[in-house]
């Protein structure tokens, strides 16, 4: 590797990392911000102009607060949870291609942190990894609550890892490779994968909603039964870090959610646009600036499902446990086997929107079921 | 040294310590942790010998599912106070006869084995990759993989059948 490829992958490397931890860091403003417009009240709105410097106030405050450790905690894994917590966040979002490829002269040198031909199954050790933070610091504690939420945290996670992986093997079904790269590159253009595996998207969403710990599944730190679940006992920065590495994985979802089914950098007209840049501005700007307006399609794409997450913590109410678990066990797991079964049946004989069927079908049972209900009686109101 | 040999020497290093960590720990938390490191650390080897998609399945099945059950069954028994009473000296007396004869299968089959050997000129570097590693399963060794994903199935429906609430039991 030469000396000036590695100088661009290295900028490229430290420039994704502060993207992220960017991203990360507003997306505290913009939850607030949306949760503000959705209970029709301003939100922050006092730090700068609309509440921008919001953050910077609140990363002061965690740090100059009081960092308490209890007597009774096992001290070095009380420190330990927060950091791997936050160590397998910032881990995941190394695989993901950001960009098609930057040129300089005549390298080509891609907009990813690392490029490797199983990215799809680093992603999901890194994500499963991702308990031993809240186990860990949950257990440290020494405090029943905290142990009951790391406990949730990590059922929850092992139950919806099994329907996130199988929902996913759809996809590497029809696209043969592990790489995330080679999986966007296949959906150039307008060819996404949302349109050949909706049930496998919609399956994929709720078990990243689940793998976050964000409503409706945020069990773990339910506040009306656990107090404040496996983060009870942590003050300043520790719980800053675990709040924050929520966060991260709030956009590593969403950036992986918009290549695997949104087709990543891709975007109808995409073949127009860099003919018509590298056309007329020379081959080495244009290839740059096409692929700057890809990266900026892909980032509006996050920031769509940003938002999204946002919308559905502020619309849900919280599911019970048990709910949780049928949802996960029975119900998404036989549902994205019989997606795997189907996908496969139209690979076989050449159909690709094979798994719309599954979607018709329980479409239609809902309906079904839902119009042979008897009509709940309309209760009196009691005075 | 070559750098991938400072990294080989480095693993190995931290891979017997944590590993004998796992052995001498006191706290049942600890050992299962040093063990997660373990994994790590062989994961580590995986990916030195170009075999990044055994590395990423050893992470995600054993660091990831199987230590995690393991630390969440600790967790619930709450093992803080020393079981002495259970180590008995017949107890230990077994655990050493046991331990030592399984070194010495070890051993014994560690210096039958016989190294294969390669030839750098017509050796291939993706030999470990995913593609190659599907072929080789699914071509050479289709068979032996067949019944070994029987095989767990069988286990998987016997803890389903295990774990299933019979009409009678107590409801928790």
């Amino acid at each position: 590797m030469e000396l000036t490829e590695l100088i661009i992958k290295g900028i490229l490397i430290v420039v994704l990392f502060g993207v992220t931890l960017l991203i990360a860091m507003y997306s505290t403003w913009a939850e607030r911000k949306v949760a503000g417009f959705i209970q029709d009240r301003f939100g922050p709105n006092r730090a700068g102009p609309g509440g921008i410097f919001q953050p910077l106030a609140d990363a002061g405050k965690m740090f100059f607060k009081e960092d308490f450790i209890p007597s009774q905690a096992n001290k070095w894994l009380f420190i330990l949870g927060p950091c791997l917590a936050i160590l397998t966040a910032l881990m995941s979002s190394a695989v993901i291609p950001f960009g098609e490829s930057i040129r300089y002269e005549d390298l080509l040198i891609p907009v990813q942190g690392v490029e490797i031909n199983i990215g799809i199954l680093y992603v999901f050790g890194v994500v499963s990894l991702g308990v031993y933070g809240l186990m860990v610091g949950g257990w440290a504690s020494n405090n029943k609550f905290s142990l009951l939420g790391a406990i949730r945290a990590a059922s929850q996670n092992i139950s919806y890892e099994i329907g996130f992986g199988l929902s996913i093997i759809a996809i590497l079904m029809m696209t043969g490779s592990l790489s995330i790269r080679a999986i966007v590159e296949q959906q150039h253009g307008f060819a996404w994968n949302l349109f050949n595996q909706p049930l496998g998207f919609i399956i994929f969403l709720t078990c990243a909603f689940a793998e976050c710990n964000r409503t409706p599944f945020d069990l773990p730190e339910c506040e009306t039964e656990l107090v404040g679940g496996y983060h009870t006992e942590y003050s300043s920065m520790k719980l800053g870090f675990y709040l924050f590495a929520e966060y991260i994985n709030m956009f590593v979802s969403s950036a992986i959610i918009a290549s695997l089914y949104f087709g990543g950098y891709n975007y109808p007209g995409m073949d127009w646009v860099r003919e018509t840049l590298t056309g007329s501005l020379g081959a080495a700007t244009g290839h740059n600036l096409a692929t700057l307006v890809g990266t900026i399609v892909l980032f509006g794409k996050i920031f769509f499902f940003i938002f999204f997450f946002m919308w559905v913590r502020w619309t849900l109410p919280r599911f019970r446990y048990d709910q949780l678990m049928n949802l996960g066990w029975k119900t998404f797991i036989p549902l994205s086997i019989l997606n795997v079964v189907v996908t496969g049946f139209g690979l076989l004989y050449d159909v690709k929107y094979a798994s719309w069927a599954i979607v018709i079908v329980m479409v239609i049972m809902a309906m079904v079921s839902s119009a042979r209900a008897p009509k709940p009686a309309v209760q009196p109101q009691r005075t | 040294m070559k750098p991938t040999e400072i990294l080989f020497y480095a693993l190995t290093a931290i891979t017997l310590l944590s590993a004998s960590f796992v052995v001498t720990a006191r706290n049942p938390i600890h050992s299962v942790l040093a063990l997660i490191l373990t994994f790590f650390c062989l994961s580590g080897h995986y990916i030195l010998l170009n075999a990044q998609f055994l590395a990423a399945v050893n992470i995600i099945v054993y660091a990831g599912a199987i230590m995690v059950l393991f630390l969440f069954v600790i967790m619930f028994l709450n093992m803080k106070t020393e079981d002495e009473e259970s180590k008995t000296t017949i107890t230990k007396l077994a655990a050493v006869i046991v331990g030592g004869v399984l070194l010495v299968v070890m051993v014994a089959v560690f210096r039958a084995a016989s190294m294969a050997t390669y030839n750098p000129s017509t050796y291939s570097a993706k030999v470990g990759l995913v593609e190659n590693l599907g072929l080789v399963l699914y071509r050479d060794y289709l068979l032996p993989f067949e019944l070994a994903s029987v095989l767990l199935l069988v286990a998987m429906v016997g803890a389903v059948m295990l774990g299933k609430r019979e009409p009678g039991d107590r409801h928790y």
